[in-house]
């Protein structure tokens, strides 16, 4: 033991004056390198930011701004704050009118995905039975379908039930397909809890029923509040349904009418910036708010497919 | 409701219970067929018509397929969509697993500040962010071509999305701008799960940055980067809202995109059976992407 200790000590202690200077300097290049490795880090990382927040940032000044402004430069601070412009693209070009429609559609979205994936992750992810197995996958298929494939017939649908331009032509589809990632979502956290407090619950004389919703709901309420935020995000920036069963100027959605309007006025450039701000505001606050959610949903909820 | 409330009884009685899952499931999967699966059937049937979304259908078997790919609009939009496969699956994964490497096993302090920055873009409704970028690109206006004036560069200004070379570059760099922050965040942390002692006796053999990122972090990234492919790729298929408001196809079908052309098909020209063919083979384009990449995933894995 003791020689095993003097050896190590022999090798770590310098035996020289030299060698102290350098294993010193050599110290010091090491910081240095590492100094300049994290400077360059963060230079690059700010660029970075620069370059994703950005153009969002000059949009949101270009809507203070008068078109002679615009001309004149795109970087330079609005010289007078003109709040009318948003209050013009609120009222005239009627993005109030948007806003509404879609949360109109939204809020029906959510809570009737959720509620109806609860059901469905519950039953996937603690009941056995028969077909379980090849239901899931059905269910599943609807996550990788892209829209595409079902919204030509789709439109006919509606158009037979006499829904087209009604809120029902997007509420109705869009729950349909967000139970499908719904169901995927909530069956991983059912089967995640432990069979102990199930049993326990049911001693204690719950029914499936009674279990699901006092016991276990309180235990996945985390991922339920992520799954509002991913079917919210979702649905409110959602375009392809609403371009195709809307076509009454008053029922559009946001994002249509975002698009209508730079279609039709290119040139209003000051107005379309504070169009493109005022859609943008609602999910830029909400993904501040519950960042966390946001980017754990977006990239675990893919991992696990 | 009143289904939500049979439930209820079902549960007590013991013969009942064999039902009771499928209650569960009921409601959501009777939408889902109803209003998804249904349609999606039918597009299959759709296709085999001549169809002007009016009067009576006329079966014409496969005659739709083989029209399409005699069709050059058809096959340049799905050459377009291969192209659009290097700015939503190539530059976004790349760049992303650059920045990992770069910032994800340093203690960098504000780390969550820039994941939450450079996530940002993808959070964002496709259409305020073609809106927005339209803008950038404007070739009298636009800050872009601003930008490069002020830095002496006023040769290097072009109408970017006119530009009958440029516009799919121009819009491509877009989707890659939106994408690689997931790809990144989605890299991050996959990287905090890789066990440090690998990259401790990867050291002590003497490897460099380069043989620890080829050995070490991208075969224990393989599941994130499956992840990532998978998505990127079917985003790349996907394309739609992006081209649809930046250029719409233009100039002269140079950023055409099957989606687009499915769309103008059906609800423009009133080619209904001929648009539902464009969707069949786009599905099942995906499918493909999806079930081979899902393969050479659990090939590795048994590796």
């Amino acid at each position: 033991m003791a020689q095993t200790n003097q050896l190590d000590a022999g090798m770590i202690a310098p035996s020289s004056a030299e060698q102290q200077r350098q294993t010193r300097r050599m110290a010091q290049t090491d910081r240095l390198r590492k100094i300049l490795t994290t400077t360059f880090i963060y230079v690059l990382l700010t660029i970075f930011v620069i370059i994703a927040v950005g153009p969002f940032l000059i949009s949101a000044f270009t809507g203070f701004k008068t078109n002679d402004e615009i001309v004149r430069g795109a970087f330079s601070l609005p010289e007078v704050w003109r709040w009318s412009n948003y209050a013009d693209a609120w009222k005239q070009a009627r993005f109030g009118d948007y806003f509404g429609n879609s949360v109109i559609v939204v809020i029906p979205v959510v809570l009737g995905s959720v509620a109806l994936s609860i059901l469905t992750g519950y039953a996937f992810g603690r009941m056995r039975f028969r077909f379980s197995r090849a239901l899931f996958m059905l269910f599943l298929l609807g996550v990788i379908m892209p829209t595409e494939a079902y919204i030509i017939p789709l439109y006919y649908l509606m158009d037979d039930l006499g829904l087209v331009d009604t809120y029902w032509a997007l509420i109705l589809p869009q729950i349909a397909l967000s139970v499908c990632f719904g169901t995927f979502w909530m069956r991983g956290f059912f089967a995640a809890i432990p069979t102990e407090i199930v049993d326990a619950a049911r001693i204690d004389g719950c029914t499936d029923w009674g279990a699901l919703w006092r016991v276990m709901l309180p235990l996945v309420r985390p991922a339920i509040l992520t799954l509002v935020v991913l079917l919210f995000i979702w649905t409110w920036n959602d375009f392809l349904l609403a371009l195709v069963m809307i076509s009454k100027e008053e029922l559009r959605t946001l994002p249509q009418g975002l698009a209508f309007f730079q279609g039709r006025y290119t040139t209003n450039v000051p107005m379309t910036a504070a169009g493109a701000t005022l859609v943008a505001l609602p999910t830029i606050i909400i993904y501040f708010a519950l960042q966390r959610h946001f980017i754990r949903g977006l990239t675990s909820g893919a991992t696990t497919g | 409701m009143s289904l939500l409330l049979a439930r209820r009884d079902n549960t007590s009685g013991p013969k009942q219970k064999a039902w009771t899952p499928y209650l569960y499931i009921l409601p959501a999967l009777g939408l889902y067929a109803f209003f998804i699966l249904y349609p999606m059937a039918q597009t299959v049937l759709y296709s085999l018509h001549d169809w002007r979304g009016f009067g009576v259908p006329r079966f014409i078997w496969f005659d739709n397929y083989i029209n399409l790919f005699q069709d050059p609009i058809f096959t340049g939009a799905l050459l377009n969509n291969l192209r659009f496969i290097t700015f939503y699956t190539l530059f976004p994964i790349v760049i992303g697993l650059l920045l990992t490497v770069l910032i994800a096993r340093r203690r960098l302090f504000g780390l969550p500040f820039f994941r939450t920055a450079l996530f940002m873009p993808q959070v964002m409704a496709v259409i305020v962010v073609g809106v927005v970028w339209q803008w950038i690109y404007n070739p009298a206006f636009g800050p872009l071509n601003e930008l490069l004036h002020n830095l002496g560069l006023s040769g290097l200004a072009k109408a970017w999305l006119g530009d009958f070379d440029l516009a799919l570059p121009a819009v491509g760099i877009v989707a890659t701008w939106v994408q690689y922050g997931f790809c990144m965040v989605l890299f991050i942390a996959g990287v905090q799960r890789i066990e440090e002692s690998l990259y401790d006796a990867a050291k002590i053999d003497g490897a460099g940055e380069w043989a620890q990122l080829r050995h070490i972090t991208i075969p224990g990234l393989r599941a994130e980067i499956s992840v990532a492919l998978v998505t990127t790729l079917i985003a790349a298929m996907r394309v739609f809202d992006l081209v649809y408001v930046t250029t719409s196809g233009g100039p002269a079908n140079r950023t055409m995109v099957a989606g687009l052309y499915m769309y103008q098909n059906a609800f423009e020209m009133s080619r209904v059976g001929y648009a539902a063919t464009i969707a069949v083979v786009l599905t099942a384009i995906i499918l493909c992407i999806s079930y081979f990449v899902i393969r050479w995933r659990s090939q590795m894995a048994e590796e």
